[in-house]
């Protein structure tokens, strides 16, 4: 059986997952899943004060340019920080009952895609509002990149949830790993300040190329050539590939771990 | 064949494997330490149980048992070895675990039913069946984490009998909730039972096995003692657990006798003829012989010096009350001393009414064709 069907004969196992998951996240706070639209707005906002001075003086769209690349990023760290922690958290679970443990990593990525597409109308807004940028069907095209960032995103969850369950500490590394990655994505600056040569590096990072597809659909407003294309979907099928061998070389171990 | 495990060996990694970080472990590394070992946690267990069957698995702590049902239920997979499993599997283990303690009851029972492999529909129809059965109706908002331990057993014990499953597994459960409870389990159980359910049943409670199981899996220290017979393997169990016999004569007396006799045939003769149950040792020397069957018991205890002597004592004892008057007590002592058991109430009142005297009652028990059968049986024996 592939994977693939084995995840139709589990659905509803995985809607239940996916469900708790999402709701899980906001249970605690007042506002509820309104929580999850209202926080990237308060950190865009913030972001938005500080840099505009720094970065955006010149800039044209600079807001929308600033919350691409938050919507990318966040959703990029939310996915793949829960999916590490997803078998931790479900261990209880998994090492008294027979279930499929990648069931758990799954669904925490689908209820990140969930907030990420909430995100992402609140983004299209913001478009909406700025009056130099219009919607075109080429727009059409984000799913692309949405599709390939899952995937990405899917990969290095296993990756990093195999990692946690053998090593506690790689939680505190992961999150300043985000961090310096952050700075490295071009999330609030403009990268045709460097050299063309430096400028080629960005590309090897692949949330900046998931960011700058965004950007180009977006705010430049053309559609990115088949080399971007290519490395959108080369990272996620690196990422997708060496995390199953991981997940696969390992999960008959992690019982032990717990 | 529902369940069919052929030689699973399993090599549990233990060791500091909990709370290590990835500095520990480059230190650890670099200093060539290493805080893992592994031990062999089942060698060689096979076996086979068909539809219907009730399985119970006896051990010592730490024999292997628990281990043994997760490979069964494939939480773990054997090192060495295969398992074949045919059907959905409710399993039970540790009570009350495998639960989201965040979600509520509700949530919980479709959880548990989802990872079953059951679907919406299904678990909506047996939904009020599972929350009555478990007597949570009012609870089943609350999240599990806040239910008492009585009530998160209960619970799981619903869900894993109601929705109907064709492999049970119970790990010391059937101890579950309060009395009233603890029979509802045990009715439903049997219900189960009896619909042609296989199930295994882990339990220190050797009664509990007596009274389900019909085939018995007994391991020791990860190794496979004896499989098969429930009664006589719970005696070698016991024989063992006691002290009176080693592991090598348990399977001995299992693997070559032709016909087992039961420590339960064996207290009854004993309580027959002497009047007190075998002692240790002389269980052991029949158990250690495979050769005994309950006729060569028998004509051994009729050729006893101890059996003569009990019965000239009693013969002693009658000519002793020859003169005594014809007491409730004098009818008990002949009836028990002649027939080797106590007489009916009604006949004490006949006696009592008849006044007779001890002598004529002597006469008449003797005289009677229950006593002359039970002299005929014992010279035919002898």
């Amino acid at each position: 059986m592939t994977m693939l069907d084995r995840i139709k004969k589990d659905r509803f196992l995985f809607q239940i997952l996916v469900k708790r998951d999402f709701n899980r996240k906001y249970k605690r706070t007042i506002l509820g899943i309104l929580w999850s639209l209202l926080s990237p707005l308060l950190q865009l906002t913030v972001m938005a004060l500080v840099f505009t001075q720094f970065f955006g003086r010149n800039k044209e769209h600079y807001i929308v340019y600033l919350f691409a690349g938050n919507l990318v990023f966040s959703y990029f760290k939310d996915s793949t920080s829960g999916g590490m922690s997803s078998l931790m958290e479900n261990a209880q679970i998994f090492t008294k009952v027979n279930v499929k443990k990648y069931l758990f990593i799954l669904s925490k990525n689908f209820s990140a895609l969930v907030t990420f597409l909430l995100n992402l109308c609140v983004f299209f807004l913001f478009v909406l509002g700025d009056k130099n940028l219009h919607f075109s069907p080429r727009y059409l095209l984000l799913i692309y990149p949405v599709i390939c960032l899952l995937i990405f995103n899917i990969g290095v969850s296993f990756i990093l949830s195999s990692l946690f369950v053998v090593f506690k500490d790689i939680k505190y590394l992961y999150d300043v790993f985000t961090q310096l990655l952050n700075y490295f994505s071009a999330v609030f600056y403009y990268v045709d300040s460097y050299p063309e040569r430096i400028q080629q590096i960005f590309y090897v990072n692949p949330i900046y190329v998931y960011i700058r597809y965004f950007r180009i659909i977006v705010i430049e407003g053309y559609i990115p050539g088949l080399p971007t294309h290519l490395l959108c979907a080369g990272f996620a099928i690196v990422s997708i590939l060496v995390g199953s061998l991981i997940y696969h070389k390992n999960n008959k171990n992690f019982l032990y771990y717990l | 064949m529902k369940i069919e495990l052929k030689d699973i060996r399993l090599i549990y990694k233990t060791g500091n494997l909990k709370n290590v970080g990835l500095k520990d472990y480059i230190i650890d590394s670099l200093r060539h330490q290493n805080n893992r070992s592994e031990f062999l946690a089942i060698d060689g267990v096979s076996f086979s149980v068909s539809d219907g069957d009730f399985l119970g698995i006896i051990g010592g702590n730490g024999a292997g048992k628990s281990t043994l049902l997760k490979v069964i239920t494939g939480i773990m997979q054997p090192t060495a070895g295969s398992v074949h499993v045919e059907g959905n599997v409710a399993a039970l283990l540790e009570l009350g675990s495998g639960f989201d303690g965040e979600m509520t009851v509700r949530e919980n029972i479709f959880l548990r039913g989802a990872i079953l492999g059951y679907d919406n529909a299904f678990l909506t129809s047996k939904y009020d069946d599972i929350i009555e059965f478990s007597g949570l109706e009012d609870f089943q908002n609350t999240p599990f984490r806040q239910l008492s331990s009585g009530m998160k057993s209960r619970l799981a014990f619903s869900i894993a009998s109601m929705v109907n499953p064709e492999i049970l597994i119970l790990d010391e459960v059937l101890s579950v909730g309060d009395d009233a409870f603890r029979k509802k389990s045990e009715q439903k159980m049997l219900s189960i039972i009896n619909s042609g359910v296989t199930t295994i049943l882990v339990s220190h409670s050797l009664d509990q096995i007596r009274r389900l199981c019909n085939k018995v899996l007994w391991i020791h220290k990860g190794k496979q003692i004896l499989f098969g017979e429930t009664a006589t393997i719970c005696d070698m169990y016991q024989e063992f657990s006691s002290g009176n016999m080693t592991l090598e004569e348990c399977q001995n007396y299992y693997n070559n006798s032709k016909k087992f006799v039961t420590k339960k045939e064996m207290n009854n003769l004993y309580q027959k003829t002497l009047g007190r149950n075998p002692r240790d040792a002389e269980r052991r020397q029949w158990f250690l012989d495979p050769e005994t069957t309950t006729d060569k018991i028998r004509e051994t205890i009729l050729a006893s010096e101890e059996y003569e002597k009990l019965n000239d004592k009693k013969m002693a004892l009658i000519q002793e009350h020859k003169q005594a008057p014809l007491t409730e007590e004098m009818v008990c002592f002949l009836y028990y001393a002649l027939l080797n058991r106590p007489p009916e109430s009604s006949d004490i009142v006949k006696q009592m009414k008849k006044n007779d005297s001890f002598e004529k009652l002597k006469n008449a028990i003797w005289n009677s064709q229950e006593f002359k059968k039970l002299v005929m049986k014992k010279l035919h024996l002898k």
